[in-house]
């Protein structure tokens, strides 16, 4: 499963690796934003880390044969940190990196809101919040069906969740005990127009799934070692439905990106670019 | 004419007549006893997915099933279809996914509920929606038989069935039934009644009124409105003098609309629609509730009989 390259790795071996995976995808992201002028930085470079961590590890999923049956499906619910999507679709080989030069050019691969419709790889078109959890319940109860041992995971962002639809899948997860059902809940703190705890209080994130009967694990989503460890606590935990709650810093590795609410949805300019480049250690 | 059933049952009975099928799936949200799904479930719990009173998740359920292979056909009220519209929207309609909704107790038809049960708008949200296929049957057969052909229909669909009984118009298994084309249940050369739903049997009746008249009226059962059957209603338009169009449905969007949106443009023709004249419902029986707002069959009359007095 994941990256065949990595198998035999040692974690400290695994981890760098990884980390060097995340930086190119970062590249990748501060790239197609400032490209497009439009599109939204601060969710997918909160998201990186945890994406790199689950297509090396768990996805079981094969590039040359996107539509796979037996493949492992990725739900990205938070559909418009796309580009977080597209720079490890492409690290995978699902697309190449000339398609993310399409993000948000017409006739695109690479479309504002992840659309599986127009990309290999991407198994639910997104958008719209609070609507992947249901989609990907209905994928796990598929590949229950099947009697396969595909797993769905989805991501969902912590301002995503205050979408009652949400709250309607999670009751139906663990009243249908869907084991293969795994989400990875990106917690940066920031949504649309300002943090989440000034648009919407969620209190105890962690208490509130666990109430909800499902395994829970909450990790710092940007060190890859507890990434790790997380993504093999989804592989021995198959009983019930599992979240892996990952406290992420919006625009995570772009200094002026970090912990700002006006990078949810802003491209940089031509500066401020330079600077997102220097930062990830990309020479322009 | 003689038996009457009500069209939800022939959902129920669609169900059981695929079962054979091993991709299908039925999905429901605490109406099963209504739509009729629940006789799927006494027979083959284990494919039948209970999603609670959520129907925003069951529709998404359905859209994940659908991307996956198999063949979901989710039922509840044809109102509470609506609450999840933007899922069936963005998550079925626009990525295309072979999900078929069965929206029961639709119209004012449905009675004592009240208007917050009764739905005079869903056909045209979903004739709105790109992909889509949008049906009304008229009775407990063609409903059975219209739903079992979606089993293989590789777009999604909604289908919205009757809570009360109307008389039979079909045998089982009627060779002119088909998703897309109109069925002329009577021909006529003066007016030609197209109708939909509980309103295909108040027609046949306007139209046995109108003969006695020495009025030659056409009646169609139009059960699909999207795609719409356009040749045969050019054929009609040609035909006759006029058409009406008879719907438990508002007159904004549904059968009327999409008649008068393709007269308008490719054939311009005296019409009159028979429909519920933008305004909500409220509680009263079946009969009472069409006396009410105007659909009931002396309305269809006297919209026949305005077109053909016309100078």
């Amino acid at each position: 499963m994941g990256l065949s390259r990595l198998n035999g790795l040692s974690d400290d071996e695994l981890v760098e690796e990884l980390k060097e995976i995340s930086r190119k995808c970062r590249v990748e992201i501060i790239k197609m934003v400032y490209r497009a002028q439009a599109g939204h930085p601060g969710g997918s470079l909160s998201e990186i880390d945890l994406l790199t961590a689950l297509y090396a590890i768990n996805m079981n999923v094969n590039p040359n044969d996107p539509k796979w049956d037996d493949r492992d499906r990725f739900v990205l619910s938070k559909g418009h940190a796309s580009p977080g999507m597209y720079s490890i679709l492409a690290e995978m080989g699902f697309i190449t990196h000339e398609d993310l030069e399409s993000y948000r050019v017409l006739g695109g691969v690479c479309q504002g809101h992840v659309d599986m419709k127009h990309t290999p790889g991407v198994d639910f078109s997104a958008g719209s919040l609070g609507m992947g959890l249901s989609f990907g319940l209905g994928c796990s109860f598929a590949a229950k069906f099947d009697g396969s041992p595909r797993n769905c995971y989805v991501m969902l962002g912590d301002g995503e969740i205050q979408e009652g639809a949400v709250w309607e899948a999670m009751m139906a997860a663990r009243h249908h005990e869907l084991g293969n059902l795994k989400v990875i809940l990106d917690c940066n703190r920031i949504q649309n127009d300002d943090f989440v705890e000034s648009q919407m209080r969620m209190f105890n994130i962690p208490e509130k799934w666990s109430s909800f009967g499902w395994n829970v694990k909450e990790i710092d989503g940007h060190d890859m070692h507890q990434i790790i460890e997380g993504m093999r606590w989804f592989d021995e935990n198959n009983n019930l439905p599992s979240v892996l709650i990952a406290n992420t810093v919006k625009g995570k590795g772009v200094s002026y990106m970090e912990n700002n609410p006006k990078f949810h949805g802003a491209a940089p300019n031509e500066e401020q670019y330079s600077k997102a480049l220097l930062e990830l250690g990309e020479a322009i | 004419m003689s038996d009457s059933a009500a069209s939800r049952d022939g959902y129920g009975h669609a169900l059981i007549s695929m079962s054979e099928d091993p991709k299908l799936v039925v999905l429901e949200a605490d109406l099963g006893k209504s739509t009729k799904s629940c006789w799927f479930r006494e027979k083959f719990p284990e494919r039948t997915i209970s999603c609670g009173i959520g129907e925003q998740n069951m529709m998404l359920v359905a859209a994940g099933l659908a991307s996956s292979g198999y063949k979901p056909f989710a039922s509840t009220f044809a109102i509470f279809t609506e609450r999840a519209f933007e899922q069936v929207r963005n998550g079925i309609a626009r990525p295309n996914l072979p999900v078929h909704i069965c929206g029961s107790h639709g119209g004012t038809h449905t009675g004592t509920d009240g208007s917050s049960a009764q739905s005079i708008e869903d056909l045209a949200i979903y004739r709105a929606l790109p992909n889509m296929t949008v049906m009304h049957p008229c009775d407990d057969y063609s409903t059975q038989q219209l739903t079992m052909k979606l089993l293989n229909h590789d777009s999604p669909s909604y289908t919205r069935t009757a809570r009360n009984k109307t008389p039979r118009i079909y045998e089982l298994n009627d060779s002119r039934l088909e998703i897309g084309k109109g069925v002329l249940l009577k021909p006529g050369s003066d007016v030609a009644i197209i109708a939909c739903g509980v309103m295909v049997s108040k027609s046949i009746e306007a139209a046995e009124k109108l003969s006695e008249m020495g009025i030659d009226a056409a009646v169609v059962d139009m059960h699909t409105l999207k795609p719409l059957d356009e040749s045969l209603v050019y054929e009609l338009a040609s035909k006759c003098k006029g058409i009406v169009t008879v719907e438990d449905h508002s007159v904004i969007g549904g059968l009327g609309g999409a008649v008068a949106e393709y007269l308008s443009e490719s054939k311009p023709t005296i019409l009159r629609r028979v429909g519920v004249r933008d305004r909500f419902g409220e509680s009263g029986q079946a009969e009472e509730m069409l006396q009410l707002l105007n659909i009931s069959t002396k309305d269809i009359i006297k919209s026949a009989l305005d077109i053909v007095k016309m100078e």
